[in-house]
This record gives C-alpha cells, structure tokens and sequence, in this order.
C-alpha cells in the first residue's frame, strides 16, 4: 500500500493534513466552486430550502463570490425537528449509507445521514483533527466517546483506523473499567469529553493510580461541549498530558469541524469542507473577523444532508492571523460558551464558563459545581454549588467560611452578581458520562 | 508526641454523621474521640482512632473530603486551675490554641485534652522543657 510510503516520515509528514496547507487563494477557489454546486443541489432536493430561496427572491446562480453566502437563508436546529427525520436530506435514501441522530432531551431527536462519499470526507476531516493533535498510527487509543447514534464515538473511530492507530472502541460509561483497560492495554492516547475527562481523573486519584507513573497516555483530544482554557490546564497539570480541543456538530457532520494544533491556540478549521461565518446572534448580520458572534456553518462538501448557514448557537470568533504551525486554514477561538447556554439573571448575561473561571480563580483546581436559579416572592436567587475536595479541605470551620466567602467575592467580580455559594459533599452533585449540566434554572417551578 | 487526627467535611443535614460513623463501623475502624464543630451550614468532624490509616482509606473510599491535621494530648491534672496552668505556660511561649477538646477516655485519674496549636512543634518544646507530660500515640489508645 502507498500510504506506507509516508510511514517513515511518521511524525513530520501527513499526506492527509496537506490540505490544511493549501495556498489561500486556491483555497477560496475550491470554497466558491463547491459554495455554488451545494447551494444548486439544496435548492434542487431540499423543498424547505427552496422555498425559502424564492421567498428571499434568491436564485442559486445569484452566488457568484464566497461574500454572497449572505444572501442565502439561514437554517437552525428548529428545522430539522420540523422535517424529521429525512425532511433535509439532499438524496434518496439508497444513497445513505449511514444515519447518526442526537439524543432529543426535549421531545423528537434529529437526524443526520452520510453518503459514502460524506463518510470517505468525515473519515479524513477526523484524521486532520488528529494528526493536528500530534496523534500516529502508534498510538493505542481509548476512545471514551460514546458508540451508537452520536457522532462522537463512531465519528472518531472512522479517523482512528484512519490513521492507522490502535482503537480500543470502549464507549462511555463505567470509569473504573475506563482507568483499568487505560492501564493495563497501556493506552497513549484518549477521546472523550472533557469533563468526563475530569471526572476520570478524579476517579484515578480515588483509586491510587497516578497518571504520570501508572499510565503511558500522552495526549488527548476532547470535546462535544464547550470547555475553558482553566480546565485545561487542570487536566494537563493533574495528567501530564497534552489536551487538544476539538470541534464540531452532528448537523454539520459530527466531530471533525476543526481542531486544535500543537500551538493550542485557537481551533483550525477544515475550510475546504466547512465555510465558516460570525454572525450577530441577535440582528443575524454578518460580523467582522475577529469580533465575537455566532458561529455560522455552510457545508461545502455533504452530499445527504447539507447544511445551509446553519447557526450553531456556539459564540467565537474568527482568527484570521498566520498560525505557527503553518497551516492555512484559519481558527475560530475555541468556544467557551453558547448563546443558548447563556441566562439571564437579575437583567444580567451571565455564562456559566464565567461561573467557573471565578472558581478556578479561587482554587487552582476546577471543583465539581452546579448552578441553580430559584425565584422567591419575585427575586431571582443564583446558588453556585461547590462539592468540597480533600485538596480544598482545611481543619478549622473559620477558614472553610473565608474559602466559601473568597468564592462568592470571585464571583462577584466577574459577573458582577452576588452568588449564594454552598460547600457540599464529594460526590452530592451528579456527574456527567457525557456532556456535563451545569445549570438548572429552577425559576419557573412550583 | 503529635497525634493525627483525620477532620472531615460533612453538610450539616439530618443522616450525615450517622452515615460516616456506619462506614467507619463497617469497616472496623474505633472510634476513640470525636468532635464536631460547625457553622450551621456545614461541619468539621475531628476524629481520633488508633488505626487511622485505615480510618482515612475508608472515608476516602466513600468519597468523603478529608485531611490530616497533627494534634497533641495532654494530661491535665484534675483540679482546678489546672488547665490554667497549662494554658498559661502556653501562652507565654507564644502559641495559640486553635481548638482543643476532651479525650473521651481517661486513662488514669487525671483528664486528658486534645489540643491544636498554630505552632504545634513550638507548643511541644515548651510542654516537654515545663515537664509537663504528652501522649504517644500508643499510649493513649492503649487506655
């Protein structure tokens, strides 16, 4: 096989990650010749698409540079709960080889399906994410997403036996088998979401295993929700190992929208695949790079069930400087927060990355916490809940008030809102196998 | 001679306490003294156990937060002022009690505290050149 050719130069050399590379001005190309052939074909299967088309008055041939995506009509998740489950799909269903669909919390899931060309493209958008992460095909891989109708686990799984690595396809869920398999299978490397991730790493201390000397893993890529770069430097310290963030949405086409670099600043994104737009989540006008907005995807490449400027609810901003690593593609700053994630409390936008930049300000290391909003005879009350570490633990019931005072004060400073803070047990507040709930917004009960 | 006493954070609501006594019992573990100091919210429960390395292993293997903290015991003659004395001696060497409470045992006529000081080695210097006696760990669970 040719690709053993490149086995040599493993490490320097990654025929796949070239097109990370692309000369910028090739790269507009191929971004406006494949713009107008997916805006073609969406208009021409997808009715809802089409129909909004004609009532903006807009025909596909009216797309004539990369700028005129802002003509097209914008598409959310609403739509394909309205459509399901195939109402968005671009092709007969015998050219769908596989379907994927998100777990519906409220009422119907979504749907998302890939032709085996889209799988042949996920499969090499995930070895880029990857090699971007300094993964080989020595790696042994335990891959702690979840297998089955999310995107995370099968979606990196493709891109694992892509680049020739070693697969434990483990799934999620029961971390005490994670932590032995991790140690006995000598893993190097790990897929999952970062606070399963921190939970993992809390379960190993609980069990005596030290990650630096009981463990050969060295690098990990984590995503499927948004995360801070306090976290990450948690889980590095508390590891050793280098933590990559990764991208990406089922309805896009899963992980594999873009990813971090050795430089772990910013996330590049697969440009060739995915045109990427910063919008103003409130006026929806397109935002200068940059300035931090919502963040807008257009499929370039999907063939079953292309998006049109999908809104992700995701808030960043594009990066347009050079990268050291060299590759072409841009970044968008990595996405600490949702605009769907957001609350409003007392007339105050606060994020609950901001909740927890203000306890890792206090303690250096990321406590587990919970944010719970209540209503009393009309007033809003915000209680951060903290579970109490063995780290965090002092011997006098003094100094434990002045730790539960200097977190509600860090609170305080960064949004501005006084925070009723409780110190709580290990282990009171519920963890999260998969992506984490941080909030519960208890203003509309009872 | 320090002792080691294990202090763990407990929320003050109703079962709490009866839980972690429950695991220790389970696992064996005997408690020689216990004190609980909270703020309403919260506590700290001190506890002393001849075997507290396994005392700490099963409260962190049921997930409580815990930690070590050096404590000395002191015998303290039973009659008044006799604490006095000792609180005295203390303070002229300059170190503070942070908390101190009763051993529940007596191991001979006089009563035995439990002390921590913000200076514990500095404390034990004073104690030892005034005579007065300090437990080693094996003695006092002995009693």
């Amino acid at each position: 096989m040719i690709r053993n050719l490149w086995n040599d130069l493993e490490g320097t050399f990654f025929p796949e990650s070239a097109l990370d590379h692309m000369p910028e001005a090739r790269l507009r190309e191929v971004q406006l010749q494949r713009l107008k052939a997916v805006v073609a074909l969406t208009y021409e299967k997808v009715p809802l698409f089409r129909e909004r088309m004609d009532a903006k008055g807009v025909k596909p041939g009216d797309v004539r540079t990369l700028a005129d995506v802002r003509l097209l009509p914008f598409s959310t998740k609403a739509d394909l709960r309205d459509t399901y489950p195939y109402g968005l799909f671009a092709v007969p269903m015998s050219e769908v080889v596989r379907l994927h669909a998100s777990s519906g919390t409220t009422g119907k899931p979504i749907v998302v399906g890939y032709t085996a060309q889209d799988m042949e493209v996920w499969k090499q958008v995930i070895m880029r994410t990857l090699y971007a992460a300094g993964f080989s095909r020595s790696d042994i891989v335990q891959n702690m997403f979840g297998y089955g109708l999310f995107t995370g686990g099968l979606g990196l799984h493709g891109g694992l036996e892509g680049i020739g690595a070693t697969v434990i396809p483990i799934s999620g869920g029961n971390t005490e088998r994670q932590i032995m398999v991790m140690k006995d299978f000598g893993v190097t490397a790990v897929c999952c979401t970062p606070s399963y991730f921190i939970h993992l790493i809390e379960m190993a201390q609980k069990m005596g295993i030290d990650f630096r000397k009981d463990l050969k893993v060295q690098r990990g890529v984590f995503g499927a929700e948004p995360w801070t770069d306090q976290m990450r430097q948690y889980i590095e310290g508390a590891t050793g190992i280098k933590a990559y963030d990764i991208y990406g949405l089922s309805e896009i086409i899963g992980p594999g929208v873009g990813a971090e670099c050795h430089c772990q600043d910013g996330l590049h994104i697969f440009e060739d695949h995915f045109l990427v737009e910063i919008v103003d989540p409130q006026t929806l006008e397109p935002l200068p790079d940059g300035q931090e907005g919502e963040l807008v995807f257009t499929t370039l490449s999907k063939q079953a069930m292309p998006a049109i400027r999908y809104r992700t609810r995701d808030l960043t901003s594009i990066d347009t400087r050079s990268c050291a690593c060299g590759r072409t593609v841009r970044r968008i700053r990595r996405i600490s927060h949702r605009s769907d994630d957001m609350f409003i409390i007392r007339g105050v936008n606060v994020f609950p990355s901001q909740i927890e930049t203000a306890l890792l300000k206090t303690e250096a290391t990321l406590p587990h916490y919970q944010i719970v909003l209540t209503r009393k005879s009309g007033l809003d009350r915000m209680e951060v809940r903290v579970e109490v570490s063995g780290e965090m633990l002092q011997d006098t019931v003094g100094a434990m008030d002045a730790l539960q005072k200097r977190f509600g004060h860090s609170i305080a400073q960064i949004t501005g809102l006084t925070a009723e803070v409780t110190l709580v047990q290990p282990g009171s507040i519920p963890r999260s196998e998969g992506k984490a709930k941080r909030l519960f917004d208890k203003r509309n009960e009872g | 001679m320090k002792i080691t006493q294990l202090s763990v954070f407990l929320e003050n609501r109703p079962g709490r306490l009866s839980a972690l006594c429950r695991t220790l019992a389970d696992a064996g573990v005997n408690l020689s003294t216990l004190m609980l100091s909270d703020n309403g919210e919260f506590g700290l429960l001190r506890l002393l156990t001849p075997d507290v390395d396994k005392a700490k292993a099963t409260i962190a293997a049921a997930g409580y937060a815990a930690t070590t903290t050096e404590v000395v015991a002191l015998q303290v003659p039973d009659r008044p002022g006799g604490l006095a004395g000792v609180l005295v001696l203390l303070e002229k060497a300059g170190v503070s009690v942070e908390y101190m409470y009763a051993f529940a045992e007596r191991p001979g006529s006089d009563a035995v505290m439990v002390f921590r000081f913000d200076q514990t080695d500095k404390a034990l210097a004073a104690l030892q050149s005034a005579g007065v006696p300090v437990f080693k760990p094996v003695d006092l669970f002995k009693a």
